[in-house]
């Protein structure tokens, strides 16, 4: 009785599973199909971190910029700005634009929703985007407790106000940001849970929501309420969240998907000869950090020698395969400098050279390990990875073979990893870094003695007033000097060894046009269409 | 008067040679060795098992390669005369690698299978016999550690102990054994209440030698066929290990990595999953012929 | 017996009650948290968010709030997942993987039990060393292969079935046969060594002596004593299942539970990590809980007492 219950039960359950399914409504569509990879953690612009969420969060809202399909940031809610001398007033006169529901779209959803973006309540992870707001900090750590002397003010119903801590040239950028987006201040504060769900969900671009299946699908449908929404062809996109990328992979052969961010590498040849592979830009860097406070990392001259050691030509060519360039300075390539038009990187130069076996046996012997000689086996560290393996297993044998050391390989699940790096609970650990904005900034900050992401103990005063100096003016020619001259103290000290600039190989149909993919990680699809085939 | 007594001679019958229709008393482990020996398919496996130990033990001193070599510029070759397996991506000599993955695939399964054998065995037998409230906490024991999840215990051990092999056989100790001891628990409660132990019972023999010299070797075939059975489970969950950090380190590789790492590009470079998969079948279908040997060997009801 | 019942039960919750301190406490001890990140959270951030979700409490008062909310069946937030309660990630969950494991105990019953009575009775003919060949295959190789040999064959090359998803019942069969492959060589394994001991023994002669059939002999007599070490074997056959499953339904896309197991681990989602153990045991508990009753009812000499042996 017990048994025949439970099949009826069970039965009655698939049934359920089932009657979730929507059938497609067969009108002229224009479906795109993208891999997503993950559930998203919050669906709350003010809160996300991570680039799935940047990329349909970009496609469901707009924010007073954005990044037009050839890579310009241009006035998108924002009709115009004006900036006050100084470099710390900016002023933006919206245009007239509507929320996915009908309702206006006013400066106050602005004001709002950056405000509670940086209260405590809220403790969104990513809030330190907006520091750079007068007070924005101070006030999301408890410092200040009153909102009103955060730097935002919206005049009236068409006129934010922003005022920044510092002069900040590329704010335009930022603003294109999910930190930044606007929120539809009455719904959120009528239902604070509105954005758990695609029932209540309201946003203001390109695409509104329509479904979310958690940890399965996203669906959204072109929101005919949006202000540019002719420029809008694509009628639908399917978001999967599939998270194996050998599944990816066969369920794009397959046709099930049109657009699979994630190849497997060691599919990535075959994948390429069959005309399938994208190598979309990334504005990232991979490298290896040194302990310095442990010996003999200590010493300038052994990690030198390490770096120096390694063929990352080899590396790129022969194991990442995707168009890597190897690296020759820490900031890649893809960052403005001072110069319109200009690379930073370029201007900069190589600071080191990509293989110079010979310099680092020199530079080895010079500290006192000669041949390698007495020199300590120590721990390569890096998180659980096919890739990571791969190139520290190569690295390993390089520098056994050139300069005679030994090293053991020690793989850790990913967060005892982090936080072993943290503790400096390491010897060298592999790492990298995905920049968050389009600026040298983003990289160059991070080394500051004694700051938040680095896990090397390194630290260099002359090193801290160039980042302060680059942080408290607006003239680029100065900032970009600061910050080319602060890369080279780092170069010169290497308590990070660079060894190639990141790319994103994707898998993408070849009848899906007009989309951006930005060097940050995300994809915007407000002009993609698919062409017939 | 006749004495009717001299009437009658006996019969003179030769004396039977009874000692030949008597079968010479031999040992249990005698007569198992006797009978596993007449079991072809039985010593093929012990065969084939013999030879991965050796190829495990000499295979990679006697290869040209080392097994950590590598040539970035023959990544991903195809079988060829020099390399019999192919390359794998760091072009190291595939044939090389599998031999050296079994010095550590097989140390796991034997390993493995001895915890099994002991642990499991002893406790599912002593819990079960016992019976009562003996047998209720054991078995509360055993659900206790099938329901505390085995990665954290794992984690755990890899932050406290670090990589190593030996760590893999702590962890495989872990909870390995859970699974028989419940399957020979299910036997003894059966085979405790049947007529055999209640002979022994009477002839007054000790509840040890009840348990290991009756009941068990009558529940040798479950106990076999899960022994052997378990063997792929500990090659991948040292795999499994791997990912997370016990156990060994890369360039070191077992056959579960290998097969695990090959399937991440079977489509492309089918190899690097076949070969280790194909030794990983050969040595459980060796197993599995040398695991039934010993069931028809050891099990007492099979005497001839 | 219904003394043993109400013993078993108290003994049920006790145990997850233990289940359920250990795995905290392990959670809590393995390095990194929930809002370990690469992109390192500033202090002031990190500051908030532990204050909103109480990692600022002592420990022992982390834990006690945690089990209260346990009794009244409140399983917590998400740390991971801002928008779903643990609740709803049961709820939602529970019934997929719970379809998946119903079909694949259903193939590993229907396939492996024939197979191993078959093999039995046609002992070292070729059909006992097909169904060993086979079953040595489902065995050696595990699950994660065989889902992307599954995938390539059926969903790329033949276009039988999608490579991956959920929703239409065809989506069902491929997840359903890799997992249910390791269980079914088990089955077929165990039901032939188990019907080999049986067959040998004496009260199987006197049947086919009495002049019985072969498929009374078989069937009626020997197969239900035979049964005893499968019906064992149930207990870990739905643990395995839902170990496959972990693996089986992140590879093939499904939206149950099992995702979420291993997952979690990973994200540190402590009141995830909770939430699944808890039920996960609390399922194998009840499990084994059933097999032990049906044991007995199998098995008419069989008891719980200690009095036979003393």
């Amino acid at each position: 009785m017990l048994k025949k219950l439970t099949i009826l039960m069970l039965v009655v359950a698939m049934l359920g599973t089932f009657a979730g399914c929507k059938k497609a409504a067969p009108v002229e569509e224009m479906v795109l199909k993208y891999n997503v990879g993950a559930e998203p953690q919050y669906f709350d612009p003010r809160k996300a971190t991570g680039i799935p969420e940047f990329t349909m969060l970009l496609n469901l809202f707009d924010g007073l910029m954005r990044y037009d399909n050839q890579g310009q940031i241009v006035p998108s809610v924002a009709e115009s700005y004006t900036v006050s001398t100084d470099g710390l007033v900016w002023t933006f006169k919206l245009k007239d634009t509507k929320w996915s529901n009908g309702e206006p779209l006013t400066a106050q959803d602005f004001e709002y929703a950056w405000k509670t973006a940086l209260s405590p309540e809220i403790a969104s992870e990513y809030s330190y985007q907006l520091y750079y707001i007068k007070n924005g900090e101070k006030y999301n750590s408890g410092e200040l407790t009153n909102a009103d002397e955060v730097g935002v003010k919206a005049l009236d119903d068409k006129t934010l106000e922003v005022t920044l801590e510092a002069p900040t040239p590329y704010f335009t950028s930022l603003l294109s940001f999910t930190t930044y987006l606007p929120i539809n201040k009455k719904l959120d504060q009528s239902n604070p849970d509105w954005a758990k769900s695609a029932d209540n969900y309201v946003s203001n671009g390109p695409f509104k929501l329509t479904l979310w299946d958690h940890n399965h699908t996203i669906e959204m449908v072109k929101n005919t309420n949006y202000w540019d929404k002719d420029k809008v062809k694509l009628t639908k996109i399917i978001f999967t969240m599939v998270e194996e990328n050998t599944t990816e992979m066969l369920m794009f052969e397959n046709g099930e998907i049109d657009w699979g961010p994630n190849p497997p590498p060691a599919e990535l040849d075959r994948l390429k000869a069959e005309g399938k592979v994208t190598i979309n830009p990334y504005l990232g860097t991979y490298y290896y950090l040194f302990n310095v406070t442990k010996k003999p990392f200590d010493d300038v001259r052994v990690r030198k020698a390490l770096l120096f050691a390694i063929d990352k030509e080899s590396i790129v060519k022969n194991i990442t395969k995707s168009g890597e360039l190897p690296a020759t300075a820490y900031v890649p390539l893809g960052v403005p400098d001072a110069t319109p038009g200009s690379d930073f990187r370029k201007v900069g130069g190589d600071l080191f050279k990509v293989y110079d076996p010979d310099e680092a046996k020199k530079l080895l012997a010079e500290a006192g390990y000669p041949d390698g000689k007495g020199f300590p086996t120590f721990v390569l560290l890096y998180n659980t990875n096919e890739r990571h393996k791969t190139i520290a297993e190569a690295i390993q044998r390089m520098w056994k073979e050139t300069l005679g050391i030994n090293c053991t390989l020690t793989n850790q699940e990913w967060k005892v990893y982090l936080d072993n790096r943290n503790k400096l609970n390491y010897d060298v650990a592999r790492a990298g870094w995905i920049g968050d904005y389009t600026d040298p900034m983003t990289f160059i900050d991070m080394w500051v003695t004694g700051g938040g992401n680095n896990d090397t103990g390194w630290g260099n005063t002359q090193y801290d007033e160039y980042v302060r100096i680059a942080k408290s003016t607006g003239d680029q020619a100065a900032r970009m000097d600061a910050m080319h001259k602060a890369e080279t103290i780092l170069m010169a000290e290497m308590p990070i060894g660079p060894i190639y600039f990141y790319t994103r190989p994707e898998l993408i149909k070849p009848y899906i046009k007009g989309y951006y993919t930005s060097a940050l990680g995300y994809t915007d699809f407000k002009d993609a269409y698919i062409e017939k085939h | 008067m006749i004495n009717e007594k001299e009437l009658f001679e006996p019969v003179k019958t030769e004396e039977i040679e009874a000692k030949e229709y008597i079968r010479p008393s031999i040992g249990y482990w005698a007569d198992a060795w006797r009978r596993l020996k007449k079991n072809k398919l039985a010593l093929i496996g012990l065969y084939i098992i013999i030879v991965l130990i050796a190829l495990a033990i000499f295979g990679p001193m006697v290869s040209v390669y080392e097994y950590d070599a590598t040539n970035l510029n023959n990544v991903y070759a195809p079988i060829s005369g020099s390399h019999w397996f192919g390359t794998d991506e760091l072009g190291r000599d595939v044939f090389t690698r599998v031999l050296y993955g079994a010095r550590i695939s097989l140390a796991v399964g034997f390993v493995a299978s001895f915890i099994n054998l002991i642990i499991g065995v002893l406790y599912g037998g002593i819990s079960g016999f016992m019976g009562g409230k003996v047998d209720n906490v054991m078995m509360r024991f055993v659900d206790i550690l099938y329901g505390v999840p085995i990665l954290l215990i794992v984690i755990l051990l890899m932050v406290v102990l670090g990589p190593g092999l030996t760590n893999i056989f702590i962890a495989l100790g872990i909870g390995y054994w859970v699974g028989m001891a419940r399957i020979v628990r299910g036997q003894t409660l059966s085979l405790k209440e049947q007529e055999f132990t209640l002979a022994a019972k009477t002839l007054g023999a000790s509840r040890t030698r009840i348990l290991v010299r009756h009941i068990i070797p009558n529940a040798i075939g479950p106990i076999i066929v899960t022994a052997t059975l378990l063997i792929p489970n500990a090659i991948f969950f040292e795999a499994f290990l791997s990912f997370i950090g016990l156990g060994v380190s890369a360039p070191v590789a077992s056959w579960g990595v290998l097969a695990s790492d090959g399937v991440r590009s079977f489509q492309s470079h089918p190899n690097l999953l076949f070969f280790p998969a194909l030794f990983i079948s050969i040595t459980m279908l060796s197993f599995n012929f040398l695991g039934d040997g010993l069931r028809d060997a050891l099990d007492p009801r099979q005497r001839k | 017996m219904r003394k043993f019942v109400i013993q078993r039960v108290i003994a049920m919750l006790i145990t997850l009650f233990i289940i359920a301190t250990i795995t905290f406490f392990l959670a809590k001890a393995i390095p990194g948290g929930p809002f370990t990140k690469e992109k390192a959270v500033p202090d002031a951030v990190l500051k908030n968010l532990e204050r909103k979700y109480h990692f600022d409490d002592p420990l022992w008062k982390q834990y006690a709030d945690y089990i209260i909310s346990l009794a009244k069946g409140d399983l917590g937030p998400s740390f991971r997942y801002d928008a779903l309660t643990v609740n709803d990630i049961v709820r939602k969950g529970f019934p997929v993987s719970a379809l998946l494991g119903f079909v694949a105990i259903l193939i590993s019953l229907g396939l492996g039990l024939p197979a191993g009575i078959i093999s039995a009775y046609k002992q070292n003919f070729w059909q006992d060393n097909f169904v060993m060949f086979f079953s040595i295959l489902g065995i050696s190789i595990p699950n994660f292969i065989l889902a992307t040999l599954f995938m390539y064959i059926f969903g790329l090359k033949l276009h039988i079935f999608n490579i991956a998803g959920w929703g239409r019942w065809q989506d069902v069969i491929l997840p359903a046969v890799t997992l249910a492959a390791y269980p079914t060589a088990y089955i077929a394994r165990l039901m032939r060594s188990s019907m080999l001991d049986v067959l040998s023994q004496d009260y199987i002669k006197t049947a086919r002596s009495k002049g019985l059939s072969e498929y009374r002999v078989m069937i009626i007599h020997a197969l239900k004593n035979a049964l005893i070490p499968v019906v064992t074997y149930l207990g870990p056959l739905i643990a395995a299942i839902f170990t496959g499953s972990f693996i089986v339904e992140r590879l093939f896309f499904i939206p149950g539970l099992g995702r979420y197991y291993v997952t979690s681990i990973y994200d540190r989602d402590y009141t995830v990590i909770l939430g699944t153990t808890v039920f996960y045991a609390a399922f194998l508990i009840i499990a084994n809980f059933v097999v032990d009753i049906i044991y007995a009812f199998l098995d008419p000499r069989i008891t719980y007492s200690t009095e036979k042996i003393k």
